[in-house]
Order: structure tokens, then sequence, then C-alpha cells
């Protein structure tokens, strides 16, 4: 299955705020976790996310420090912060309604299979 | 990792670097990301040209991945719009645009030369040579309907106030309000216009910062050149016994000043990249001196404290020192990475501006009492009011900027003060320009 792109740009933020909040990380890292959660279904182009990283660091969402790693490679590590955090809530709290909206149709069986499953 | 993946690496950065848009820092963070990739996919048997492959190949297509940058870092969109990367080069028409402009202004200020009075065409430079430059960022930014009518009233109302209030000709408040005119115009006309409407955005207003440092540093430069040719050009004249003066004085040097405008406005356009290396380097340079500048005038101040009731101009020179100031604060502020930490030349910059707020404190004190000695003067109300604008502006950076040196806020507070200020300065400008020459009776 391969997820819609505008569903996969507008879940960006808060999978990667959800993972920040977990503990700091690395672009690479923040991939490899997304990958790993939605089991391989939930398709990134690796090189978006650094501009996304940049946008939240802009927005005061995170913020971020450069280290050095064991083996020698400079990695920029990024922290979810204070208004991060409200943020994530925030988002928390829309996709919730989102997802009760769309669960409660679907569950209903209100709408025939055919509107969303046929094309 | 090999020396082969490496030279490939290699390869791959020097390709990506070749996108502007990304800077060495970002392709830094992707490199590392890379080779992380690269490494794991190793682990689980690849051989190392199938890696790399593979790793480049889920960072994306490049050309979407440098767009989303330059979407995200505005400030580098331009050089993603120069520099596609099969773009031949050659000449714009943007070029020929802008000698046409430049031709305009030169002769729009000939003929006012010729036509009114000295003083009538200082009042009016402004209006006569900012709309050329307005014209050019109209023609490069298309701008709506609506913007380019609001931007023609503005230049429109400022040619009525100018001209139909009695001023006398030898005043001081014909002079404050040529001046103020010129700050509005540049604000209203030329900024409404670079941001091509869009003025209420916070970035468009923070390129146009940018965008005014860089044209008074192309402009000097050209100044300069000019002055120098001008110079020699006289100077050979002489020596064959011709005097040209005149020619000099009453063309040569106006128009050529009117049309530098439009030039440098186009240089800093078409040429960014040259200048965005001087930008930083010439606030670096400058932030300190003016620190030891400072301390020098308040060690002056303090140790003679009568030094201060003597001078009257001492007000204005204030205002010079505090416009300087806000100058370089803003010059640092639109050269600086985003993402870089807090470090010395913040705390350095922050200094500055204690400084300046110091000296001020130690004037203002001085002026005060004075003031009521020598009465009101228009002079003295604008440079009085002048300097309490930009003293709130500084009191309320240095807050921020302390802020940012303690981690408690992200320099972007900085830009937004600075950034919504610009309105203050345009709301004072017109003001002044309204309200100061009926007041002291056009004197």
């Amino acid at each position: 299955m391969r997820i819609d792109k505008d569903l996969v740009a507008a879940s960006a933020t808060p999978l990667v705020l959800g993972i920040l909040v977990e503990g700091e990380s690395y672009g690479y890292a923040i991939g490899k976790r997304v990958h790993e959660l939605s089991q391989g279904r939930l398709a990134w182009t690796d090189g978006m996310l650094y501009p996304l990283l940049h946008r939240l660091e802009r927005l005061g969402y995170v913020s971020a420090s450069w280290q050095v790693s064991e083996q020698g490679r400079r990695r920029k590590h990024y922290a979810i912060t204070g208004s991060g955090r409200a943020a994530l809530g925030e988002q928390q709290r829309q996709w919730t309604v989102v997802n009760e909206t769309l669960d409660r149709l679907w569950r209903g069986g209100q709408a025939p299979a055919g509107v969303f499953g046929g094309a | 990792m090999t020396t082969d993946l490496d030279q490939q690496i290699g390869l791959w950065r020097g390709h990506v670097e070749r996108r502007r848009a990304i800077s060495a820092r970002d392709v830094d963070e992707m490199e590392a990301h890379l080779r992380d990739q690269v490494n794991d996919l190793l682990a689980v048997g690849l051989d190392d040209d199938e890696a790399f492959l593979v790793a480049v190949k889920r960072l994306g297509n490049l050309d979407a991945v440098s767009q989303e940058f330059a979407h995200e870092h505005t400030e580098r969109l331009w050089k993603q719009l120069v520099t596609s990367e099969e773009a031949a080069p050659r000449p714009s028409p943007d070029l020929w645009v802008a000698i046409a402009l430049a031709i305009g202004a030169a002769v729009v200020v000939r003929l006012a030369i010729a036509l009114l009075s000295p003083e009538r065409v200082a009042l009016n430079a402004s209006v006569l040579v900012l709309p050329f430059v307005t014209g050019y960022f109209a023609y490069k930014r298309r701008p709506s309907g609506v913007t380019v009518a609001a931007v023609a009233a503005a230049y429109a109302g400022s040619a009525l106030v100018l001209n139909l209030y009695p001023f006398e000709v030898d005043g001081s408040t014909i002079v404050i309000a040529a001046g103020h005119a010129a700050a509005a115009l540049w604000l209203l006309g030329v900024g409404v216009a670079y941001a091509g409407g869009r003025w209420r955005s916070h970035r468009r207003r923070m390129d146009f910062i940018r965008f005014t440092g860089e044209i008074i540093v192309y402009y000097a430069l050209l100044a300069l050149g000019g002055g120098v040719l001008v110079a020699l050009c006289a100077g050979a004249f002489a020596a064959a016994d011709i005097t040209i003066d005149d020619i000099l004085a009453e063309t040569v040097l106006p128009c050529g000043a009117a049309g530098a405008v439009v030039v440098a406005a186009w240089l800093v356009e078409a040429k960014q990249s040259v200048i965005e290396n001087i930008a930083p380097v010439l606030t670096k340079v400058f932030t300190p001196l003016t620190v030891v500048m400072l301390t020098a005038v308040a060690a002056a101040f303090i140790a003679s404290p009568d030094v201060l009731e003597v001078d009257r101009s001492l007000l204005l020179v204030m205002d010079l020192i505090l416009v300087l100031v806000v100058g370089l604060v803003l010059y640092a502020l639109s050269a600086r990475d985003r993402s870089e930490p807090p470090g010395l030349f913040d705390a350095l910059q922050l200094g500055l501006i204690v400084l300046a707020l110091l000296v001020d404190a130690l004037v203002a004190v001085a002026m005060v009492g004075r003031v009521a000695e020598w009465g009101w003067s228009a002079n003295k109300a604008t440079a009085l009011g002048l300097n309490v604008v930009l003293l709130v502006n500084l009191v309320w950076s240095a807050w921020l900027s302390w802020g940012f040196l303690r981690h408690r806020r992200g320099i972007t507070a900085l830009e937004r003060w600075q950034t919504s200020y610009l309105t203050g300065y345009a709301a004072w400008a017109v003001g002044v320009t309204l309200v100061v020459p009926p007041l002291f009776g056009f004197a």
C-alpha cells in the first residue's frame, strides 16, 4: 500500500515531534524509527526530512546541536522544546478528531464500501 | 568504508553543493545520513556500489529536495532561481529594463534641475528618483493592481504635500520634510514593491532589510568609483584649460547619482552572491569597532560632563550613532545563519546595544534640562522624537537578545521585532513629514 503524499506530508510533523518526545535524535535515526513504527508502510523521501526539521527549528519546536558520534561522525541532533510539546499536543487533538470522525463513519457502515474501497 | 566509496560520496557531495539552496552545513547533515544508510546496507550484505546507489536513491530527487530547502530558507531562494543548472549565460532582459529606468531617472532629474530651483530639486529628490527603483521591482515582482495603485498613491501624496506646503526656502522644516519623505517612500514605495505587495510577511520584510543594507554597500562603491572618474575628468579638462564645472555640477553628478540608485538596486538583485560574502564581514568588522568608539565616547562624557552642555548638535550626532547601531543590528541579523547557536558575536552585539543605550541616556539627561532653556525648534523636536523611536527599538532588542543569549528564546523573536518595527519607522516618517512643518510654521 502506498500512502498518499499529502497524507504523508500532513502526518510528518506530529510523527517527528512524537519521536523526539521519546528522546533527542538525529535525521537518520528519526527516519528509521518511522520505518519501524509504520512497519515500512509509510515511505518517506529521506531528503525531505531535513527541510522539515529546519522548519520545526525555525518555529522553535525543536532545538538543534552538532554532536560527534563514537565513530567520529558529525551529526546534527534535535531535541523537542516546550513549545514543540505544546504544538504536538495540539496536533494530537486534531488528529484524534479526524481519526474518530472517520472511524465512526466507517465502522457505522454509513458509507457504501465502494466509495472509498473501489478506486 | 572503502576509499572508493569515499570517493563516490565526495562526488555526490560536490553535486549536491552545486545546489545553492542547500548550504554546506545542510550537506554535512545529509552526508552523515547517507553514510549511516550505506553502513546499514553494507551490514545486510549489499556491496559498496549497491549500498551507495540505494542510499542516494532513498534521499530522493535532488531537485525536489533542494526546492524544499529553498522554500524553507527563503533567503536562499534567489539562488535556486538564478542557478537552474542548465541555464545558459545569456544576457537577461532585467539588465535592459534597469538601464532604461536608470536613464529615465537621470533624465527626470536633469529636467527638474533645468526647471526648478535647487532647493525644490533637493526637496523632491526622493519623489523624482525612487519611482524608478519602485518601477524596477514592479517589473520584477508583478504585484497586484491594488498594490501598484497604493504605491502610486504614496508617491502622488508625497509630491503634493512636499510641493503644496509653503516652506521657507532656507528654513529647517524643508530639510526635515525632504529627509522624512524619502525615508517614508523608501519603505512604503520601494519596500512594498520589493515585497511584491506582501508587505505583511516577516520574511519579505527581512529580505527588504537585507536589500537595504546591500544597496547601501553597492551605492557607496558606485559613488566612490564615479567620484574618482569625475575628478579625473575634471582634472584632464582643467589641464587643457577647459572649464566643465557647470556640466559636472548640473548634469553629470546629479544624473549619475540618480541613475546609480537604480543600477545599485539591479546589482543587489543580480549579483547577490558577491555581496553576500561582504555583508557578514562588514558587520563583523564594524561591530567591535563601534563598541570601541562608543566606549571612548561614554568615557569622555563621564570624565567631562560639561562637554554635554555646550554642543547643541549633540542630539543629532546621538541619533546618527543610534541609527548606526540599529543598522549594525539589522545587518548582522539579516546576514545571520538562523540555525547557529548564540555565540561570542551575539554577546558583543548585546554589548554594543547596551553601550549605545548608556551613551544615549547620558546625552538625554543633559539635554532634557537644556531643551527648556533653548526652547523647542523643529530640529530639536524631530531629533528628540527620532531618539525615542530608536531607543524603544534598542531597549526591546537588548531584552530579546539577552533572552537569546541565555537560550530562553530563539533568534526569530529578535527578527520579528525588527521586521514589525519597520511599520513604526514608516509611521514616524510619514507623521513627521505631515505634522512637523505646519507645527513650526514651515520655518
